[in-house]
């Protein structure tokens, strides 16, 4: 498997190889390995501790793999930066708790997100251009906010703290966006306008979600990772995967 | 690029603000110097004296405010800024005595003198000019908060635990400024001043004189933190006090924007304690004591910390309740500052200044609603007799 995924690397956008960690004995990923290509949207399921969450960790740099290779577009090696420079690089995270910065409105939440050179002095002497100005109004189109743009973010429901959050990270104009859980605690309406916001951001950039709600997945309609003890346990279509005996036997079942 | 960065800074609170300092930078002077020691107006000399000292330290809360309230770093440890600085401007007084001491030594302070010294350390020279004196009052707090700034915030300490070390910071500088082969004067530290720029530092012209420099110092950095808030980078402080992470997942280097505040902050405080020795006339390792830097948090808290005239205003209150209050029950006032921080966090959050704006932001969003509700006809008046 690993020759062939070997050959993937320099066409990837992401590419995973044997990536192993443990924390205090406990091995959170397993040899796990797989390959983004440009463009796709990518859905991630799998059981509670199946490394999901510590997968995302280590792509955006926060936590440095035990062993294994994980490389951005073919040849940038993520496991030798940080936090802040892999977000330079063009890779957006959206938690599973929606995080925005509460004391600023939705445009300053935005603003602040820019894609813009995010040191000390060209942040001190910044001065909104009539460029960026264009840029906030369209994101406030896409994520369908341009009404509460002088709102606090900390008045705003959940559901739309989550689409402000998506909002903050296509501001950051990323190629790879990964989105932990981004129904949870939606409405079913929510839900169905987040699929269509997501595979509307797809067209432009590879996206990866990690649900656990498999009528949204379903809704996605696109290629599905299954994940179990650190390792992947089975990948295809949605259809595929749910009849996959391990994956019933593991997660669905249960 | 700079005029425009400093325009930004002014709002109408801030305009107001600056405005009453300079008004109170050539007010009290001209009250004191001009008018006879009988006349109902006349300020004596030593109010003069208190309020510069309150100003200062209205500008050493300003300075904590700026790391506490805007980006949610809580130093315990700034009181040791502030004694620096102190001490740089201790050190260019204690030159300009010459030979005047007890000792009568042209070059060495008496207290060398009677360690029975033989040289000027090297670390005093230079100190007996003025404009190195005053490069001091804001490098070497400056490079201490970079220093310490810079290992700090890159192995990311964090809440309890960074305000634990600057505690610990300020306490071991407490202790070195207490040895006598330290070279600050140990004990007894910096005093017996006799003159500042060529002035009498008694005389009532230069305590006039020392009063509106620090107003209009407070001033000055007033301005200067309310247009580092305003801008872009004043933001993105406010999103690392709410959500580091997402800061630093949205690609900001949250050290470097933590260092910068913190660097910027240690020097005001710094500036703030040159100017509150030649008032007080002495600076001595007391200053570092490590309550003195838990007072300044509770003159921030009362005034209203993440509002840049809150801690000017708490300072002032609190400072001037604990000069009345020392007077008439001089061993209540410890209680009286714990119970006044105990009743702020739990009634005032906001501080006295947050509640104010916060209730005033009220009314006017109650009255535009009024407005709004009013009949078409009413509405329409003001219109018509255009």
């Amino acid at each position: 498997m690993n020759q062939t995924i070997g050959q993937t690397r320099p066409t990837s956008l992401l590419y995973l190889d044997g990536v192993s960690v443990s924390f205090d004995g406990f091995k959170a990923l397993n040899a796990l390995s797989f390959v983004i290509e440009p463009g796709e949207l990518r859905a991630i399921i799998g059981p509670n501790g199946a490394g999901k969450t510590t997968m995302m960790d280590i792509i955006t740099g926060k936590t440095r793999p035990d062993e294994g290779q994980v490389f951005f577009k073919g040849e940038i090696d993520l496991t030798k930066k940080d936090e802040a420079e892999i977000a330079s690089l063009g890779i957006g995270r959206k938690f599973q708790k929606p995080t925005v910065f509460e004391s600023h409105t939705v445009w300053d939440n935005l603003e602040l997100a820019l894609n813009r050179k995010r040191g000390v002095f060209p942040t001190l002497f910044y001065r909104l251009t009539a460029e960026d100005r264009a840029r906030i109004e369209e994101i406030l189109v896409t994520i369908r906010m341009s009404s509460r743009r002088d709102d606090l973010a900390a008045n705003l429901s959940h559901g739309q703290k989550q689409w402000l959050e998506i909002g903050m990270l296509l501001a950051q104009e990323p190629e790879l966006l990964l989105v932990d859980e981004p129904v949870a605690g939606m409405t079913d309406a929510e839900t169905a306008e987040t699929a269509i916001l997501l595979k509307e951001i797809a067209r432009t950039r590879s996206v990866v979600v990690v649900e656990h709600d498999m009528g949204f997945i379903r809704e996605l309609g696109v290629k599905v990772t299954c994940l179990a003890e650190g390792a992947v346990l089975a990948e295809g279509s949605i259809d595929f995967v749910s009849s996959d005996p391990k994956v019933i036997e593991n997660y669905l079942g249960r | 690029m700079i005029t425009s960065f400093l325009m930004r800074s002014f709002d109408r609170s801030i305009l107001i603000a600056v405005a009453i300092l300079v008004g109170l930078a050539m007010l009290v002077p001209a009250l004191n110097l001009l008018t006879a020691p009988d006349h109902p107006l006349h300020v004596p000399t030593y109010l003069v004296s208190l309020f510069g000292k309150y100003l200062t330290y209205a500008l050493l809360a300003l300075a904590l405010d700026l790391v506490w309230g805007f980006c949610g770093i809580l130093s315990l440890g700034h009181a040791a800024f502030f004694a620096l600085g102190g001490y740089a401007m201790g050190m260019y007084l204690m030159r300009q005595i010459g030979a005047r001491g007890s000792y009568g030594n042209p070059l060495l302070p008496d207290f060398m003198v009677f360690l029975n010294w033989k040289e000027l350390p090297w670390f005093w020279h230079g100190f007996d000019m003025f404009w190195f004196a005053a490069l001091m009052v804001v490098l070497v707090p400056g490079l201490l908060a970079f220093v310490f700034g810079w290992f700090a915030f890159r192995s990311r300490v964090n809440g309890v635990y960074l305000s634990i070390i600057t505690q610990a910071m300020t306490y071991a500088l407490l202790l070195a400024f207490f040895r006598n082969d330290m070279g600050f004067g140990g004990n007894n530290g910096l005093t017996d001043f006799k003159d500042i720029l060529g002035f009498n530092i008694q005389a009532d012209g230069t305590r006039a004189a020392l009063f509106a420099a620090s107003a209009l110092m407070l001033a000055l950095c007033l301005i200067l933190s309310s247009a580092i808030v305003r801008s872009k980078y004043g933001k993105v402080l406010v999103a690392v006090r709410d959500a580091e992470s997402r800061t630093r997942f949205l690609g900001y280097r949250v050290e470097h924007i933590k260092l910068f505040a913190f660097t910027v902050s240690a020097m005001m405080a710094g500036i703030a304690g040159a100017l509150y020795v030649p008032q007080v006339g002495i600076i001595n390792p007391g200053e570092f004591e490590p309550g003195n830097s838990i007072e300044v948090v509770i003159w921030t808290a009362v005034g209203g910390r993440g509002t840049l005239i809150g801690p000017i205003v708490g300072a002032i209150l609190v400072n001037g309740g604990k000069s009345i209050f020392t007077a008439a029950f001089p061993e209540f006032w410890l209680f009286a500052l714990g119970g006044l921080f105990v009743l702020v966090t739990l009634f005032l959050p906001k501080g006295v200044v947050g509640t104010a704006g916060a209730y005033l932001a009220r009314r006017r969003a109650q009255r535009k609603a009024q407005a709004d509700q009013m009949p078409d006809n009413l509405a329409a008046e003001p219109m018509a007799a255009e």
